[in-house]
This record gives C-alpha cells, sequence and structure tokens, in this order.
C-alpha cells in the first residue's frame, strides 16, 4: 500500500514564499534597522583606534572579573591585532554584540513569562527543542529568501539559535526563587511587578546570567556558519580559508574567534558567579 | 468589635471543590470527603473572632491545617467559602488592590524559614514592606532602625542576613514585619525552626514586644508548651477542624473531647496552672479592728489553725495562729495588731504552680495570692494545690 505524501515541505516552502510577497515591506523594514544598527556599531568598533579598544576591554574585564582576566584579555587582543584579524574581529564582535543584545531582548521577557505562567511554558517550551535541535542550515535558506544575502540573515539566523538557553535559564531561575520568599513578598504586598523586580529577578539573577553568558558563546558559535549567507568577518576568513585551502589564514581567523570567545565568557561567567558567592 | 472574625472559613484542595463543599455541609469528615470526592480539606468551617491586643494561638500537629487557616486570613491561600473580617472590613471581598492594601496597612508576617531576602541587608530586609509601599528612603530606614533595635538588633543594620544566626534571622523577620505598623501580625511557626533555648529568649521577646506595642497576634504552633506559654487563647486544631477554643487553662482543665484530652495529657500542669486557677476565695479573714477572740472563734468555726488579717481596704497585714490568739485571750490583749506576723509568703496572681510548691513547702502557713497594691484577692492552701496537680483547678468560687 502506498500512502500519500503529506505535503509538508511543499507548504513551507510555499509559505514563506506568500511570507516573502505579502509582508516583503516588513522585512525589508527589518532589514534596514538591522543594517543600519551592524553598520554603524561596525563602523564605531573599526574606526576606534586598537589601543583604545584595548583598554576599554582590559578596564571592563578587571573591574568585572578581575585582573587575571584583563591581562589575558589584552595578550589576547593584541595577538589578533598581531594576526593582522583586527578588521573582521570588531566586524565579528559587532554582529555578536547585536545578536546577543536582540536575543536578550525578547527572550528574558519571554523567559519571564514562561517562569509566571504554565500555559506560556507549556507552549514555548516544544518551539524551543524544535529550535535547538533543527540544523542551523535548515532555517539559514528560507531566512536568506526573506532578507537576501549579508549581515541580515546570519544575525538573525544567529539570535534564533542563540536564545533557547537564554530563555530556558530565565525561566529556570524565576521558578527556583524559594517559595517562601515569593509569599513573603506577596504578605507584605507587593504588587506583581515588584514582586518581579524586587525579588525573582534578583535571587535568579545567577541563573540568568548564565544563560546571557550561554547566548553570547552560541552567538558566536554561529559566526562560521553564518558566513555562509555572507556575513563577513572572521567567520568569512574562516571560510575563505577552507574554500582556498589556505591553512595558515583559517587557522589565524579560528584563533582569533576562540580568543574572543574566552574574552566574553571569563568576563560573563563572573558577573554570574560573583552574584552567586552573595546570595 | 472584635479586631478579626473569621466565619465559616473552608478551604477545600482540588479541582472541583463545589462538590465537596456540599459535603461539608452535609457533615462529613474530612476522612469521608476525600474517600467520595478525592479533594482534601485543608480547613473546615473554622469560626472564632480575636480582640484587638489578644495573642490568639492556632494550634495542631501538621497537617491539621494551622498554617493553612493562617494563609488564609491574609489570602495568600483563597478560601473556599466563608468570611473574613478585618476592623468590620470583608477581607474575602477585597478586590486585588484593597487586598495589597489591607496587607500592606494591617497585615505583618513572620514565616517559619524566616524567608528573608538575601540579596538585601538586614536593613533593608525590615525597611521591605514600606519600600513595597513606596515610602521614600529616609524614612523607610529610619522605622527600619527602629524596628531592628526593637527587637535587640541595634548596629547589625548593615550586615548580611546570611551571616546571622537562627534566631537574630527571625529577629530580621520579626522587625521586617513590625516596621510598617501593623495592626496584626500573622505568624506561621515563627519559633519552630530555633532550638529550645533560643525558642523560649524569642517567646519572652515576643511577649515584651507585645506589651509594648499591643498588637494582634495570629501565632501558629505545633508546640503546645509554647501555645500555653505565650496563648491568651488557644484554637486546638484537628483534620482541618477547630476542635476548642478556650484560654490555656480552659483548654487543659476542661479538655472539648479525648482528642484535645490525649493532646494535653502529658502537659507538666505545675508550669501552666495558676495562682489565680487554683486560689480560694478569701472569705474568711479577719481586719485589724477585730479583736483576737474574733478571729479565734472564726477559725475554730472553720477548722483553722491560722487566718489571714486585712486592713479595712482588704489590704493584706499578716497572718495571726490559733495558738497566738488563744494566748491573747488568757492574757487579756484586746489589739490583734501585735499577734500579726507580717511575714507571710505573698504571691502575685500569674504566678506559676511550679513556683508556689516551694513557697508551700517551705511555710507552714497558707499562701496569700494579692494584687499590686498587696489587696488580698486569694489563698492557697495544700490542699488546692494538690487538686490543681491533678487538673482539677480549684473550687468553684476559687476559679471566679
Amino acid at each position: 500500500m502506498v500512502l500519500p505524501k503529506i505535503p509538508i515541505g511543499d507548504t513551507v516552502a510555499w509559505l514563506v514564499d506568500a511570507a516573502d510577497e505579502y509582508f516583503g515591506w516588513l522585512f525589508d523594514f527589518i532589514t534596514d534597522v538591522i543594517n543600519f544598527l551592524v553598520g554603524n556599531f561596525t563602523d564605531l568598533l573599526i574606526g576606534m583606534p586598537p589601543l583604545i579598544f584595548i583598554a576599554i576591554v582590559a578596564l571592563i574585564g578587571w573591574r568585572l572579573a578581575g585582573i587575571k582576566v584583563a591581562i589575558g584579555s589584552v595578550l589576547g587582543l593584541f595577538l589578533i591585532w598581531n594576526m593582522d584579524m583586527w578588521k573582521p574581529a570588531m566586524e565579528t564582535i559587532s554582529l555578536v554584540v547585536i545578536a546577543t543584545v536582540i536575543s536578550l531582548i525578547i527572550s528574558i521577557p519571554l523567559g519571564i513569562a514562561t517562569a509566571r505562567s504554565d500555559m506560556v511554558h507549556r507552549l514555548v517550551m516544544p518551539v524551543l527543542d524544535f529550535m535547538q535541535t533543527m540544523p542551523p542550515f535548515v532555517y539559514l535558506v528560507p531566512v536568506v529568501i526573506l532578507f537576501a544575502i549579508g549581515n541580515v540573515p546570519g544575525l538573525i539566523a544567529t539570535v534564533v539559535f542563540a536564545m533557547p538557553p537564554a530563555i530556558r535559564l530565565t525561566g529556570l531561575g524565576i521558578r527556583q526563587v524559594p517559595k517562601d520568599l515569593v509569599e513573603a513578598a506577596e504578605a507584605f504586598g507587593a504588587t506583581e511587578g515588584q514582586k518581579l523586580v524586587k525579588v525573582q529577578l534578583p535571587l535568579a539573577m545567577p541563573t540568568i546570567m548564565a544563560g546571557v553568558n550561554q547566548c553570547i558563546l552560541l552567538a558566536l558559535s554561529m559566526v562560521v556558519i553564518a558566513a555562509m549567507v555572507g556575513v563577513g568577518g572572521l567567520g568569512g576568513m574562516v571560510l575563505r580559508g577552507i574554500q582556498r585551502l589556505d591553512v595558515g589564514m583559517g587557522f589565524e581567523a579560528g584563533l582569533s574567534i576562540v580568543i574572543i570567545a574566552i574574552i566574553l565568557d571569563r568576563v560573563t561567567q563572573k558577573i554570574g558567579g560573583k552574584r552567586k558567592t552573595t546570595t | 468589635m472584635s479586631k478579626l472574625i473569621v466565619k465559616d472559613l473552608v478551604k477545600i484542595f482540588g479541582k472541583d471543590p463545589k462538590k465537596a463543599l456540599e459535603l461539608t455541609k452535609q457533615g462529613l469528615s474530612k476522612k469521608e470527603i476525600f474517600e467520595k470526592t478525592g479533594q482534601t480539606v485543608g480547613v473546615l468551617n473554622a469560626d472564632f473572632e480575636v480582640q484587638a491586643g489578644e495573642i490568639f494561638v492556632i494550634m495542631g500537629l501538621s497537617g491539621s491545617g494551622k498554617s493553612t487557616l493562617l494563609r488564609l486570613i491574609n489570602r495568600l491561600i483563597e478560601p473556599t467559602s466563608g468570611k473574613v473580617y478585618i476592623d468590620g472590613e470583608d477581607i474575602t471581598a477585597a478586590d486585588g488592590e484593597k487586598l495589597r492594601e489591607i496587607r500592606r496597612q494591617k497585615l505583618g508576617m513572620v514565616f517559619q524559614r524566616f524567608a528573608l531576602f538575601p540579596h538585601r541587608s538586614v536593613l533593608d530586609n525590615a525597611a521591605f514592606g514600606l519600600e513595597i509601599q513606596g515610602v521614600e528612603e529616609k524614612e523607610r530606614h529610619e522605622k527600619a532602625y527602629k524596628a531592628l533595635e526593637l527587637v535587640g538588633l541595634k548596629g547589625w543594620e548593615h550586615s548580611d542576613v546570611s551571616q546571622l544566626s537562627g534566631g537574630m534571622q527571625q529577629r530580621v523577620g520579626l522587625a521586617r514585619a513590625l516596621a510598617s505598623d501593623p495592626d496584626i501580625l500573622l505568624m506561621d511557626e515563627a519559633f519552630s525552626a530555633l532550638d529550645p533555648l533560643i525558642r523560649k529568649d524569642m517567646q519572652d521577646e515576643l511577649l515584651d514586644i507585645q506589651s509594648k506595642m499591643n498588637k494582634t497576634i495570629i501565632f501558629v504552633t505545633h508546640d503546645l508548651d509554647e501555645a500555653l506559654r505565650i496563648g491568651d487563647r488557644i484554637a486546638l486544631m484537628k483534620d482541618g477542624e477547630v476542635v476548642q477554643i478556650g484560654t490555656p487553662e480552659q483548654i487543659l482543665t476542661n479538655p472539648a473531647n479525648d482528642y484535645v484530652e490525649r493532646f494535653v495529657e502529658d502537659v507538666d500542669m505545675s508550669k501552666v496552672l495558676t495562682a489565680e486557677g487554683i486560689m480560694k476565695r478569701p472569705d474568711v479573714v479577719v481586719t485589724t479592728k477585730d479583736g483576737p477572740r474574733y478571729a479565734l472563734r472564726l477559725m475554730r468555726e472553720k477548722g483553722l489553725s491560722s487566718i489571714f488579717v486585712t486592713s479595712r481596704d482588704r489590704k493584706l497585714k499578716g497572718i495571726v495562729t490559733a495558738d497566738c490568739c488563744v494566748d491573747a485571750v488568757v492574757n487579756g490583749y484586746n489589739d490583734i495588731n501585735r499577734l500579726i506576723i507580717p511575714d507571710v509568703p505573698k504571691v502575685s496572681p500569674d504566678t506559676n504552680l511550679q513556683d508556689i510548691i516551694p513557697l508551700l513547702a517551705d511555710s507552714k502557713y497558707p499562701v496569700a495570692v494579692v494584687n499590686e497594691e498587696d489587696r488580698l484577692l486569694g489563698v492557697i492552701v495544700r490542699g488546692a494545690l494538690l487538686a490543681g496537680m491533678m487538673k482539677k483547678g480549684g473550687d468553684e468560687d476559687g476559679a471566679a
């Protein structure tokens, strides 16, 4: 017996076409906004003298994570500069920072919503499972159709890829706040908003920061894949290295990505960790 | 008017409380309702009033519904049916805004596991209620300082709560509840997590604070000794129902049913009964204007070997013995004042039995019960004390 094929693939393809046709103006608008943000921020980072950038990172690293992290960051960034990877590194950092910010703007409120409502929780969790298990290449294609080649589809794919852990950990952090503390806030007449801001979010902060950390690292891990849809930066260099079989360039670009990853990880991890010891 | 009125309050946990509610009206027990509907009765027809300034203890074993009942009062748990009135205002009918207002202004709460906010300093914990109300920082810190001083935590304001011991943490919890100056304190097993010595200190502290602030306190505990020690009245709960409400003495001397009796049978009566409860009314006394001859006759009539002497306004002067009176009569003295032995054992009406026993043992005279003005209120003889120890209390006129 031959079962008729359910046209899942056709339906999705049709949906993407339809979206492109009827909501093209919306996608153009999103493209403009993202290009504006990424373009300006990248210009800012590239325009800034490397020494100043290194000094700023060192200061932030020192204040948030201590002197060791600061020294390591300075050495790493000098190495990137020395390898002549400064410009692509700045492009990558710009994209990662903006992708992370957009991810967090979406995922922290969403995470809060999942913690507060079991209904939302039940709706969002399967979507997150779907987002995390679906290979990024699969949704790169429709994103390219909707937003054309360039920084924008790369950034959107990065946001989709980086969001789930931030949503999950935000929700988890809030749900883990001891029940009697929430009860105490209620007993003293706290509004829902006060309960959230004065009790739940501060107590969930270590877990939320772990989510932010994961979000940044996932965003960074997408740079090579994003390069396939036209994003430049270090990912582009790695890709070029692969295409030209230029092992040296590929390695230098890869090493730069690792250095940036370690700096971002250490700094953000310490923010969460520091809170943990006082709570 | 009563400060707090709880009327026919019912809480049923489960998905279909309506059906179970019907069954409670038919008088079915918690167990029967669970078997029939699968719904759990948390609190069943709780009905009581608490006066302003009273310490009202809700006591019961775990699972008796006492903490649920407490939370129904400030609606941390929504009642299934019934009413709660605070100052005549129906809490159960209040909307969200109104309920918050009442919680902020009138209800303070202290929790079993302290429930302090670990991300805030001691001071900011104490100021939490005021902060929620939007009181500006200077004023709320001022009030929080005062509340912390009241609970004996002066100097700890800027510490981390995690650095404090359990007893001190609960003092912060108490200060947090007191800082916004609520009329009613809801205390949920507030001292149960503390070790016994500290628990006793905290009970004393609470009574001390109560004498200064005169709050209305609803205190939940599973510890009978604690209930007897601090409660003006006690409500005893079993399976969600209030089995008996009364003063500690009423509960001990007059248990409403077997359950209460079993509950209280191990209590050391000497720690609970007070002089007032076992004393006899001082009907048989002589005044300083009476002569020894009259005193002697009175003693003979009543079969006593000594008798208390008071002034005309019933202030205690001392005691005269039959022997002295006989001597005086034989030698022709008529002034009883020269026979009085002023040094008699005296106690106040709220003295515990355990403190009276040694007095009686050391003295050959009865113990006099006097008020602050030295006025004679009652007499305790050995027989009454023994009767008290046997849980019968004083005799009818003595219990007045």
